[in-house]
């Protein structure tokens, strides 16, 4: 379980304006600015759960999942994860979790992954017949054969990233923090990162905190988000309910048979884009039946698929109000 | 989990091998690497070309021809780079990786430091040994109580060196570049440990520097090594030696575990 309760975490940052001058004053007096990085987030996740962990560039995603992980101290709050307070990075908690970030690498770069591995299990204290029984299941599981011996820095970012996720996941870890584990892969192998965390979270009833700027990434993992902007917690819930809620209308696209009016097209809802035959539509629930039906029925369309709205279009709109929530409450505070 | 002590002991020795693994990573690095830790020929040379003439502030030719391939043997056997190691991974958020695993920092440091020593040595010590056997033998100890406390002794010098590179590196929690600080750490490590010229002809040009180096590491992290390896000693004199090596080994690793809880209390894991 991993539980946060009014948790904060500020920085404090050196700011000066460029040039040679400003340089050589900063030399004798520096200006900081305290920056809120988290500022009073609480959320309870339980064992198993999948979350998707949200927010724009800066939102303090990064930093929560640091803290959660023990490699911050936290300014103020209560935090406990799988039982321990994580920054006292207890042994038997850091047996428990682990940490994955797409930008920042565990293997050691002038050796093959195969060493980390040596090195995690004998950190780790991992018997030798389960590391290579667990091994061998991540071997299959992310295709690893043949990369386990290249030196780390030979490897693709794919590759690396498949290596990364299984040297994190040797010692089983029961709760995983992704930060960003797709970032720069194709799609092909963020949809295989994506099947392998869902088989492991199923597998070991792993609990799952996820931060990715791919939204489907989100969308195919998890049934829970969680949404942070400017350090502050605006959302927490089911994935569909907020899209429900943001935006219940759906969007419909298909592919005509038969040129088409435009002012035909407007009757059946919202047009988003028309290229050739492809439209794509958007139709409010309680329309949709009568709009299929139609679609198939009198138009005879070729093919037709009925989404939800872009998980990224919500977000945006969220954090448009969010924003300005927030010029509103400085205004306030100013007046 | 089983005990974090006896789980460190047993992951030791795949730590030493991967260190080793590091070590010899990159070829044509790891031989020009070992080849910068004769700077003590070069001080050898210096000072005999002083003492061609006759003893020297008390030292003739084999007197400091022992004295500075033992600076050469302790050198080698108790330098690391821990600081820039550790300074490195604070300033770049490396260090986050380690910190995620249930294991000390300072341990794996100082195995990753210690499994390169064998390597880093492979030139320096055959010449040191060679060269020392056929110049300056007769000024190398034969008390065997003296070569026993020689081990012990460079294990304390050892310790001291990487406890206070540590402490040093621990600064980048606070002030992020530690460059400058490390140059002038070895000054003053140059100055006081016996590196430049040995201690007591220092001391008796220098009576001030002696003074000082009284109250400093320094001598205990070089100096006393080599005194025990070419000079005849009494029993008290080595005892002293070896007893005021470990109390600054004592202070030492009390240092750079303070600095490291403060620090790492600061760490901002930059990046990701």
């Amino acid at each position: 379980m991993i539980r946060a309760k009014e948790l904060t975490k500020h920085f404090k940052v050196h700011r000066r304006p460029p040039g040679l001058a400003a340089a050589i004053k900063s030399l004798v007096h520096r200006k900081y600015d305290v920056v809120k990085a988290v500022d009073g987030v609480s959320f309870t996740i339980e064992r198993g759960e999948r979350v998707g962990f949200l927010g724009p560039n800066g939102a303090g995603k990064t930093t929560t999942l640091k803290v959660l992980s023990g490699l911050l101290h936290p300014t103020s709050g209560e935090i406990e994860v799988a039982g321990h307070v994580p920054f006292k990075r207890e042994p038997d908690l850091l047996g428990k979790i682990t940490l994955v970030m797409g930008q920042k690498s565990q293997l050691i770069w002038d050796l093959p992954p195969a060493e980390t591995y040596a090195m995690n299990r004998a950190i780790f204290d991992v018997p030798q017949a389960e590391f290579e029984k667990t091994l061998g299941e991540l071997t299959e599981l992310l295709d690893l054969s043949g990369l386990v011996d290249k030196p780390t820095r030979q490897l693709s970012l794919g590759e690396r990233m498949k290596c990364e996720l299984a040297a994190a996941l040797l010692h089983r870890p029961t709760t995983l923090f992704l930060d960003e584990p797709t970032i720069g892969l194709d799609v092909a192998m963020q949809v295989a990162i994506r099947d392998f965390v869902r088989n492991y979270n199923q597998r070991h009833e792993a609990t799952v905190l996820l931060t990715s700027h791919y939204m489907d990434d989100v969308v195919a993992l998890c049934p829970r988000i969680i949404v942070i902007d400017q350090g502050k917690l605006i959302h927490d819930g089911d994935l569909r309910q907020l899209i429900k809620t943001m935006d219940p209308d759906k969007r419909v696209s298909f592919t005509l048979t038969a040129p088409i009016d435009q002012g035909e097209l407007e009757k059946l809802g919202t047009i988003l884009s028309r290229e050739g035959q492809r439209i794509s539509l958007r139709v409010s629930e309680r329309e949709l039946p009568a709009v299929v039906g139609h679609v198939l029925g009198t138009l005879k369309a070729a093919d037709i698929a009925i989404e939800d709205p872009p998980l990224e279009d919500i977000l945006r709109v969220m954090f448009g109000r969010s924003k300005e929530a927030a010029a509103n409450h400085k205004e306030t505070e100013a007046s | 989990m089983r005990s974090t002590a006896s789980r460190t002991i047993r992951a030791l020795p795949t730590l030493l091998r991967i260190g080793v693994a590091e070590t010899v990573a990159y070829r044509a690095e790891f031989i020009v690497w070992m080849l910068t830790s004769t700077m003590p020929l070069i001080n050898l040379a210096f000072w005999s070309a002083v003492a061609r003439d006759g003893a020297f502030q008390g030292y003739d030719t084999p007197q400091l021809t022992a004295y500075f391939l033992g600076a050469l043997i302790v050198r080698n056997l108790t330098g690391n780079w821990v600081a820039w190691q550790l300074s490195e991974e604070i300033r770049t958020g490396v260090l986050s990786m380690r910190l995620l695993r249930p294991l000390h920092p300072i341990v794996a440091y100082a195995s990753s430091q210690s499994a390169a020593l064998p390597f880093r040595s492979l030139i320096a010590l055959p010449i040191a040994v060679i060269l020392l056997v056929s110049a300056g033998g007769g000024a190398i100890t034969h008390d065997p109580a003296q070569l026993a406390l020689l081990l012990p002794s460079l294990l304390l010098a050892w310790l001291i060196t990487f406890a206070l590179m540590f402490a040093l590196g621990c600064l980048s929690f606070w002030i992020t570049q530690t460059f400058g600080i490390v140059t002038f750490y070895f000054g003053l490590w140059s100055l006081f440990s016996g590196y430049m010229m040995p201690m007591d002809m220092m001391t008796s040009k220098f009576p001030i520097v002696g003074y000082l180096a009284k109250w400093m590491p320094f001598y205990s992290m070089l100096g006393a090594p080599i005194e025990l390896m070419t000079k005849h000693l009494t029993t008290g004199k080595m005892l002293e030696i070896v007893g005021i090596q470990a109390g600054w080994t004592v202070v030492c690793i009390f240092v750079a575990l303070r600095a490291w809880s403060a620090g790492v209390r600061r760490f901002e894991a930059v990046g990701g």
